[in-house]
């Protein structure tokens, strides 16, 4: 209707009589024009960039939950003192394991797999699988939580399969804790994979993989030289937001083993909330937010570049 | 069609003023104002129990709750439980101090934070009321120190304390053929009988000692400074030095009882290391190792009968005929042979509180001596009025608080100034490394130094 205005009402009166008139109305015209947008940009600066600008600030100062009377700036001697902390460098660490294992291999690849197979499947198999899988990713993180403590822990169901299969059980939080909870993880999420990658292999043309198929490219060949060139793009969103919503999962480590035994599944939204609310360290833990930041936007940078080359 | 193109400057500029009118409300609602307080209702903030079952607090204060409205017309209590682990429950209230707005009138606070919150400003001296309250007469000096700042102002009324022992199931101790008037003289005494008892009655958890970081505070006070306390000459402190206001190393003590925690997790004579690393582990201990007759010696706290009290959910009235109690002895037996660690609760008026008047006739209120007195005996704490603790109903009233009390003669407060809840985290995983294998004694003291420097800024000296 707009763009049909100026042909038939009162528009070409307003239109620009000379090509020097809009850069004079420019500036008057801009301001109205964004007016309706300022309530918008003032909840998005008030809500969303006062409390990171908030947060930046914080982490250059010693603010502290409780024992202090007053903070100061310190600088970067958060950063710096993160830098020198071991269990800093352990958290680190194990938080690249934790996102390697659970997002980048675990659901990234089970969620391609499943949508796959579910393609070739019948309809009852694909609705109960899909079924099954999205109930897991619909569970709060919390409850989900519970669940696999309950599956791993010694006198879990895990352990009860394993004595039953007559295969050595053990505490499986207790020997093997990072790598119970990526699975938990993995459980969690993959039905987000899923669901991405369903959408995008239904949207590939029948013709190219019958042509491939006469052609006779057989099941792997059409995979490596259709399929995932085809879905790349989605591979790429896909994996930036299992990445991304991996590096802050919380919760479900928090219930599983608090970080334990011994720190041996602290990953760093952990890390921090204990400096931040258990050490009272508000300073410090959020200078580990932002490092933990940092880490994401990497991940996302290397994504993003993923994504440019294609097409 | 656009409205916004053509339209003259009059009406833009009641745009501008439509969207700031919108907005205005929104910047006042999250900068400030909101509802400072209602002057006739008092917001009495307290720890729920985490164990849905135990409502001893609850029960107390809906109680003192019902006297102060009929005595008080007009006003209004509102209890606002936190129902969290003690860690987070610190947290929370702390977050709840900071502001006005959250600020309650009157809040339950632990001694062991107490200083670290009057450092940061969050409570109210309460001397003024202190003074011209008789009562206060009647509270002995060690409680009355316990809430008292570096500043010499008391901020804080405690409602009684706690002592620590040994406590034993007598059937665990008849099976391994154990004496029921048990009472160890040393540590290695605590030790070998939780051996014998591993050795002879299988399926029974030996001794549990709190140990790591998921239990938190528990660890560092029922199990190390239990330990800690009982090295060296039992005079001194051995956590912190007192004249040059400096926190002490690990030494030769601080390693033994590091090596304790060790031999109970390396010779599994404590509970399974992953149990003994669950938060929960406090839970199950009262409500079902102990009860279940699943655990043969307990190293905790006075207030354990809290839990198997009448109507508490786990009722237990048989316990005093099940369990023996023994004090933790010292080190080697020495002099004075045996050791307790002492904390409480107290409440407190944060410097916040809409309300503070009211606030400290609500505390009045719960401290009248039949209050107080009901108090003690409902959460099986341990007196610190005078009055109360001479008291034949009190000491009648539960088996068990004439041993506790008893060890009041011989127990040791916590240095509980605003580096301690650090020291206190730096404590817990050094045990934890010990506990886990994942440290020798020697390296986790190492990491107990380093960790001691950082969280007091260096303030620390060798002894």
């Amino acid at each position: 209707m707009t763009a049909a205005a100026p042909h038939t009402g009162p528009g070409p009166a307003k239109s620009p009589p000379g090509p020097s008139a809009p850069a004079r109305r420019a500036p008057r015209r801009l301001l109205p024009r964004f007016l309706p947008l300022t309530p918008a940009l003032v909840l998005l600066l008030l809500f969303l960039a006062g409390p990171i600008a908030y947060c930046v600030l914080i982490a250059f100062t010693d603010l502290q939950l409780t024992g202090q009377a007053e903070e100061s700036f310190v600088g970067l001697e958060n950063f710096r003192r993160a830098f020198g902390d071991e269990e800093f460098l352990n958290a680190v660490w194990l938080t690249l394991v934790f996102t390697v294992v659970s997002s980048l291999i675990g659901q990234n690849t089970l969620g391609l797999a499943l949508a796959v197979l579910m393609r070739r499947a019948s309809k009852p198999v694909r609705t109960l699988t899909g079924g099954i899988v999205v109930t897991a990713w619909v569970l709060p993180e919390v409850v989900a939580g519970f669940l696999l403590y309950a599956f791993f822990r010694r006198e879990g169901t895990l352990n009860a399969i394993l004595d039953w299969l007559r295969l050595p059980s053990q505490n499986w939080l207790f020997t093997l804790p990072i790598l119970a909870v990526s699975f938990a993880n993995v459980w969690r999420g993959t039905a987000f994979s899923m669901l991405v990658y369903s959408a995008a292999l239904s949207e590939i043309p029948e013709e190219i993989t019958e042509a491939a198929e006469v052609d006779g490219a057989g099941g792997w060949r059409r995979m490596w030289h259709i399929t995932l060139p085809m879905i790349r793009r989605s591979i790429g969103t896909n994996l930036m937001l299992n990445t991304l919503q991996t590096l802050s999962v919380f919760g479900l480590i928090w219930v599983m083993t608090r970080g334990g035994p011994g720190g041996k599944s602290r990953t760093l939204p952990l890390f921090m909330y204990e400096q931040a609310f258990q050490n009272s360290l508000i300073g410090y833990g959020t200078a580990v937010a932002l490092l933990l930041l940092l880490v994401g936007s990497l991940f996302s940078l290397v994504y993003v570049r993923l994504l440019r080359t294609e097409v | 069609m656009r409205p916004t193109a053509a339209r003259p400057r009059s009406a833009s500029r009641l745009t501008a003023f439509v969207a700031l009118a919108a907005v205005t409300p929104l910047v006042l609602t999250a900068c400030g104002g909101g509802s400072g307080g209602d002057p006739d209702t008092l917001k009495v903030s307290f720890k729920q129990s985490t164990d849905n079952s135990v409502k001893v607090m609850d029960t107390y204060l809906v109680d003192i709750k019902e006297q102060f409205e009929k005595a008080h017309p007009g006003k209004k209590v509102e209890l606002v439980p936190i129902k969290a682990p003690d860690a987070e429950y610190y947290t929370k209230l702390q977050q709840m101090l900071r502001s006005p707005k959250t600020a309650p009138d009157l809040v339950y606070e632990d001694t062991f934070l107490i200083n670290s919150d009057i450092t940061s400003g969050y409570l109210k001296p309460l001397d003024p009321y202190l003074a011209k309250w008789k009562d206060w007469e009647q509270f002995i000096d060690t409680a009355k120190a316990a809430a008292r700042g570096e500043d010499g102002r008391t901020y804080g009324v405690p409602d009684g304390t706690d002592t620590r022992g040994l406590w034993f199931s007598k059937d665990v101790f008849a099976e391994a053929g154990l004496p029921a008037d048990w009472q160890p003289r040393t540590w290695e005494d605590v030790l070998d009988a939780a051996r014998t008892i591993k050795e002879r009655v299988p399926g029974v958890i030996p001794l549990n000692v709190y140990t790591g970081k998921p239990v938190g505070e528990a660890a560092t006070m029922q199990t190390f400074e239990m330990l800690l306390y009982g090295t060296g000459d039992g005079a001194s402190d051995p956590l912190y030095d007192r004249s040059s206001k400096k926190w002490i190393t690990a030494g030769q003590g601080f390693e033994d009882a590091l090596a304790f925690v060790e031999t109970v997790y390396e010779e599994k004579l404590g509970p399974d290391v992953s149990d003994a690393l669950d938060p929960n582990v406090g839970t199950r201990v009262r409500g079902e190792w102990l009860p279940q007759g699943k655990l043969g010696i307990a190293l905790d706290g006075s207030w354990l009968p809290q839990d198997w009290l009448e109507g508490s959910g786990h009722e237990w009235p048989e316990w005093s005929e099940e369990l023996g109690l023994a004090a933790m002895p010292t080190q080697r037996g020495q002099a004075p042979g045996r050791v307790s660690m002492s904390g409480g609760w107290t409440w407190a008026i944060p410097a916040e509180a809409a309300n503070p008047d009211l606030a400290f006739e609500f505390v009045e209120t719960m401290q009248t001596r039949a209050n107080a007195q009901k108090w003690y005996i409902a959460n099986s704490g341990i007196a610190v009025r005078e009055d109360v603790a001479d008291d034949p109903a009190y000491v009648r009233a539960q088996p068990g608080i004439r041993f506790f009390t008893d060890l009041v003669e011989n127990t040791h407060y916590r240095p509980a100034y605003p580096a301690y809840p650090k020291v206190s985290t730096a404590i817990q995983e050094a045990m934890e490394g010990v506990t886990t294998g994942d440290l020798s004694v020697e390296e986790a003291a190492r990491g107990y130094d380093e960790a001691l420097r950082d969280a007091t800024d260096g303030r620390v000296v060798e002894k």
